[in-house]
């Protein structure tokens, strides 16, 4: 199998690594580049660990080639936090304690950014529309919710 | 194997006629195929970087959407989803947000599932295919495209470049409805489209109505479209139309739905679904 030779930008960093044609887009994050953010949970695009967004579009990176990626702009779980400083959704989700094992978590971070770029006010129930996406086995989901809205608040008043 | 990424559709097609080729747009039902071993490709043409492929444009008053454009680029696109909702909603039922950042309204037609939510209300729209080959273009009812589980009418080289959705007449409404035992995620058991233009006194002036899982290929039941024509949809209409998408379903039986559950659902569906489409087209119910 001939690798590819893959230049990107990921959270906003030019980024090149080669890989198999048929190597994903998390595997290529993961082993290639080594942010281990993004997580494989089923590998099939129903559990949504493995979210990223792809030229701004949330999308499962299992189900994106790794080749896709030439000249496109990745955002991981990675990119969240400025530095020291967590991201506002970071901070709430340890407020609330939205989470317990934490694998579905950045999954679900990433999610909530891209529906918070969009929605800015969003209700509960388009909250639990958009990240239906992202199976949590833990929380119940009810504090995620909760995260994800004072959040919103957080960054409307910001 | 390779990765292919064509520049122009001749290309494509040329790459499309080797042994085990397979085409990317969005990949969400391909790249499941190969990480379950059901698929095995040689060559992933990647048609994403033709011309027009991700463009949705206006074509003779109706919307050319190209193959590679997503469910949520569809969504986000304002007239579109005035003049199409249903085709659109139905679009939009196909997976998560994730998904339809990626998926197609080509791929869930060309991956030819019974229960594919983005074909019944295609078929209620008249949507055409336009196809491209080795001998060229051509333009195909879509309809005609799935041919059983998992299969279509494409011959070797071939692809879905776009799809046509024709010019609305005034006073015209669809909607697009399915049953699925959750709220989200789930493959429909049933499904149902309806296409709807009124004259101008509100009656029915014609009618397609098209369902989806409940045979080896969703189908038009043009029985049940004639059941509307002339009426305001009054209870006897509505009887008529379920009692005739009933009679259409030769589905399945499985652990998702039984046959009778399957047949009653479709025909509670196009009910709901003809309402839907009726106030759409400025009807009132």
């Amino acid at each position: 199998m001939k690798t590819l030779h893959v230049s990107t930008r990921v959270n906003g960093d030019e980024t090149d690594f080669v890989c198999a044609p048929d190597e994903t887009l998390l595997d290529a994050l993961r082993n290639r580049i080594g942010l281990t953010g993004a997580k494989e949970g089923c590998g099939t695009g129903d559990c949504g660990a493995c979210s990223v967004t792809l030229n701004g579009r949330l999308v499962c990176s299992c189900l994106v080639l790794a080749a896709e990626a030439e000249g496109a702009e990745i955002g991981t779980i990675e990119g969240l936090a400025d530095g020291d400083k967590l991201h506002v959704l970071q901070q709430s989700f340890l407020d609330h304690a939205a989470l317990q094992c934490g694998i579905c978590t950045p999954g679900i971070l990433v999610a909530s950014k891209a529906l918070l770029e969009k929605h800015p006010e969003p209700t509960d129930e388009e909250v639990r529309y958009w990240l239906a996406g992202n199976l949590c086995r833990c929380t119940g989901y009810d504090k995620i919710i909760r995260a994800v809205q004072d959040a919103a608040q957080k960054l409307r008043s910001a | 194997m390779r990765y292919a990424i064509p520049k122009t559709a001749a290309e494509a097609a040329s790459l499309l006629m080797e042994e085990a080729a397979r085409v990317l747009a969005g990949g969400t039902d391909l790249l499941v195929q190969m990480k379950s071993g059901a698929r095995s490709p040689e060559v992933i043409v990647d048609i994403k970087h033709l011309p027009g492929l991700r463009d949705i444009s206006r074509e003779d008053g109706g919307f050319r959407i190209g193959a590679a454009v997503s469910g949520a680029e569809m969504q986000e696109h304002a007239d579109l989803v005035a003049a199409w909702p249903g085709v659109v909603e139905g679009v939009n039922l196909i997976g998560s947000t994730q998904i339809q950042g990626r998926a197609t309204m080509a791929g869930n037609l060309c991956n030819g599932s019974p229960a594919a939510d983005g074909v019944p209300a295609q078929i209620a729209a008249q949507a055409v295919v336009r196809i491209v080959g080795p001998k060229g273009e051509r333009d195909c009812p879509v309809a005609e495209i799935p041919t059983g589980p998992g299969k279509i009418s494409l011959g070797r080289g071939e692809f879905v470049a776009s799809i046509l959705l024709p010019a609305r007449p005034e006073r015209s409404g669809d909607a697009y409805l399915r049953f699925i035992p959750r709220t989200e995620m789930d493959i429909a058991v049933a499904g149902a489209a309806v296409n709807l233009v009124l004259a101008a006194d509100g009656t029915v002036d014609q009618a397609r109505v098209a369902l989806g899982a409940v045979a080896p290929t969703a189908m038009l039941v043009e029985e049940a479209g004639a059941a509307l024509v002339g009426t305001k949809l009054e209870q006897p209409a509505l009887d008529a139309l379920a009692k005739a998408c009933e009679a259409a379903c030769k589905p399945i039986d499985d652990k998702r739905g039984t046959v009778e559950f399957r047949t009653h659902v479709a025909g509670v569906l196009a009910r709901r679904a003809a309402r839907i489409a009726y106030v759409r087209a400025g009807g009132r119910a």
